[in-house]
């Protein structure tokens, strides 16, 4: 067996004194326990935001988009701000899952399993939005190139907004698929505990009837490498599909080159504050402290910081090109429509600004970085100016069209625009409640084996033995079965 | 399904199970399998198992997502229905890339999910037998299955020696079945056991 090794400069991943049994323990126990009040309350509320959102839906079925405040040149508002929103929150889910483990990056063991769920939860919500702006979603399915009796008319293959059908839809399923996958052999952990028999039932069916057989363990490993060779392409596909939604069309202020990496740096800087507001209360409730490190808080902080600084550079860069390039509309559509503060939405812009660039630069500091309240703090501030950020670029390009006759009109959403916009809240918070009660929030046999290698107990052992002689050294890490 | 007869031994560090398994082979036991909480890398290479070609599979599907993508785009837009958009040329292919991409990526995960469970016999209700509870917990559990020539009292005590924390035989079927786990099933009537020890 080779020597498993971590540099001791390293901070250990797993704090305290634990063996592979006591790891089990306590990331299944909070699931065999019975929920607790802070659960039936948050939960409640969001199945209570959920069916508002629900009704607020069937509103807009019934009676049509006309329930919204869409008019003609915003056609696109909150609805389409919402679905860039929720689609790069799901990104951080896919960055850690996929592309840290291309990387080995081993701090991402104790986060990816509910960045994952929530990458899931994220792209439902998501593909919420340009369902039901259809109108009349009844004929959704009309996107599908399947034989019809439309004179077989097919799809528009050559449209952006079918190659998001595609991105979205693939992102969606490999991403529920790698999840799952993953899954498997805790969910076999907990069937194997369970002592309760509909608790034994369910998850002997959830699990597959996994055995954790050498050979399957192979196989698994093999398909986990590959699934996240192919989400790491996939998931910058995904975004930069979704500036292609924007980019090849020719309204000024969308019509830019920048927008594939721009967007992709956006989804993951928001997607990782949406893992720090979830995990900085998860690991509290469900006492996960010790698996759900500090360190782990202040490294996600550090991909913030970074994120947020590229979103920064990228937003002046569309400045710089929108005087550079000379263009009147270009340059109308940045100077006035969007920098200029007295501007109708001026506000929205400056508000991104503050949100995005300005405040994330708090996280130069170690003392912030490792600081719970403004970690917390700075998730929603950061997830508020991405927000805006999809919302300004929308908005304010399309509120002041080629006619200046139709200018006057000032977009705000109805309530049941609002209301669709919560019940996705409710949605997505309903989703995590319910995986943060029945399933592991932590990958359990990834810990595992990162344990003996990260683990405190385990890295103290090692510093003893390195401060030994060299020949101390090579007997005791050299051990007899070589 | 036939039913057979294994010693199973338990073990709690790594590095005992990896001298178990050095010396199991060595002494020519039929090794049925060897089941671990997580992946212990070298296991497999310890166990003289082959290397896995799943990946193969994936590009396989990879391959086929692409060319039936590329494929059914260029027969609609070029002999189907060919669509004038915009005066572009009717074999679009850079505007067909994204589309190309989803789908090779899309035909490979499934593909390979798929595979994964058809060859590890992976499936919702689905039973299998588990020799011990603790495997997905906290041991590693090494089966050998008896043959006529093994003596099975003689594997307890090998097993024993290499430091096993617990040892015990148990007669089995290893394929899987439709099942409960909250139930307990006697899937074989223990009259008819084949095996002589």
């Amino acid at each position: 067996m080779a020597v498993k090794y971590e540099s001791q400069v390293r901070a250990p991943l797993i704090e305290g004194n634990k063996d592979y049994h006591q790891v089990t323990e306590d990331i299944i126990r909070p699931i065999e326990a019975p929920p607790s009040l802070l659960w039936w309350i948050g939960f409640l509320i969001s199945v209570g935001l959920l069916l508002f959102g629900v009704y607020s839906v069937y509103r807009e079925v019934t009676y049509g988009v006309g329930q919204w405040n869409l008019h003609k040149t915003v056609g696109w508002g909150w609805d389409i701000t919402n679905f860039v929103w929720w689609v790069g929150i799901g990104h951080a889910g896919t960055l850690i899952s996929a592309i840290l483990l291309l990387f080995r990056q081993g701090w991402r063991t104790g986060v990816n399993r509910a960045a994952e769920a929530m990458t899931i939860f994220a792209v439902m919500c998501a593909g919420q939005f340009p369902i039901w702006h259809m109108g009349r979603v009844w004929m959704a399915f009309f996107v599908l190139p399947y034989p019809n009796t439309r004179g077989v008319l097919w799809p528009n293959f050559n449209s952006p907004l079918l190659w998001d059908v595609f991105a979205i839809g693939t992102y969606f399923t490999v991403s529920l698929l790698f999840w799952y996958t993953g899954l498997l052999p805790d969910l076999a952990t907990v069937r194997d505990r369970a002592r309760l028999k509909w608790r034994k039932r369910m998850y002997g069916v959830l699990s597959f009837g996994w055995t954790g057989s050498t050979k399957h363990w192979q196989r698994h490993e093999s398909l986990s490498l590959v699934l996240a060779g192919l989400s790491t392409p996939l998931v910058l596909s995904v975004h930069t599909v979704v500036s292609f939604d924007f980019a090849t069309s020719v309204i000024p202020g969308w019509h830019t080159t920048i927008f594939p990496p721009y967007f992709v740096a956006g989804a993951i800087f928001s997607g990782f504050a949406m893992v720090q507001t979830l995990l900085v209360v998860t690991r509290k409730v469900l006492h996960l402290e010790e698996y759900i490190t500090i360190e782990h808080i202040e490294v996600m902080n550090k991909v913030i910081v970074l994120t947020g600084s590229i979103v920064g550079i990228a937003y002046l860069t569309e400045l710089f090109m929108a005087w550079y390039s000379q263009n009147p509309y270009e340059g109308w559509a940045f100077m006035e429509n969007r920098a200029n503060p007295f501007s109708p939405y001026g506000w929205a812009y400056w508000l991104m600004m503050s949100c995005n660039v300005i405040s994330p630069q708090i996280f130069w500091f170690r003392r912030m970085r490792r600081n719970l309240v403004v970690t917390f703090f700075m998730s929603v501030i950061v997830n508020i100016g991405m927000w805006f950020e999809r919302f300004v670029i929308i908005v304010t390009s399309l509120y002041r069209d080629y006619l200046p006759s139709s200018w006057s009109t000032y977009y705000t959403p109805t309530i049941w625009e609002i209301g669709f916009y919560l019940g996705t809240f409710g949605l997505f918070f309903t989703c995590y409640f319910l995986f943060s009660k029945f399933f592991p929030v932590i990958a359990v046999a990834e810990i595992k084996h990162i344990l003996k290698k990260s683990g405190e107990q385990y890295k103290k052992k090692m510093d003893q033995v390195e401060r030994k002689p060299v020949e101390e050294f090579y007997q005791e890490t050299h051990v007899t079965h070589h | 399904m036939a039913v057979k007869k294994y010693v199973v031994g338990c073990f709690k560090e790594e590095d005992a199970l990896f001298n178990a398994v050095k010396r199991v082979r060595l002494a020519g036991y039929k090794m049925h399998d060897v089941y671990t909480p997580f992946p212990l890398h070298g296991l497999d290479k310890a166990m003289g198992l082959r290397d896995t070609s799943i990946h193969t599979a994936g590009f396989i599907y990879a391959i086929s997502g692409t060319t039936l993508s590329l494929g059914f785009m260029t027969w609609v837009f070029t002999a189907d229905w060919p669509l004038n958009i915009g005066g572009k040329p009717h074999f679009a292919l850079p505007a067909w890339i994204p589309i190309m991409f989803e789908t090779t990526v899309l035909f490979a995960a499934v593909g390979m999910v798929l595979t994964f469970c058809y060859l590890c016999q992976l499936a919702p209700f689905v039973k299998k037998h588990h020799f011990h509870l603790r495997a997905t917990d906290d041991l590693f559990v090494m089966v050998i299955e008896c043959t006529e020539k093994t003596d099975e009292n003689e594997v307890v005590s090998f097993f024993n020696n290499l430091g096993a924390i617990e040892v015990n035989v148990q007669r089995a079927v290893t394929g899987w079945w439709l099942g409960r786990y909250d139930k307990e099933q006697q899937l074989f009537d223990q009259k008819r056991e084949t095996v002589n020890v």
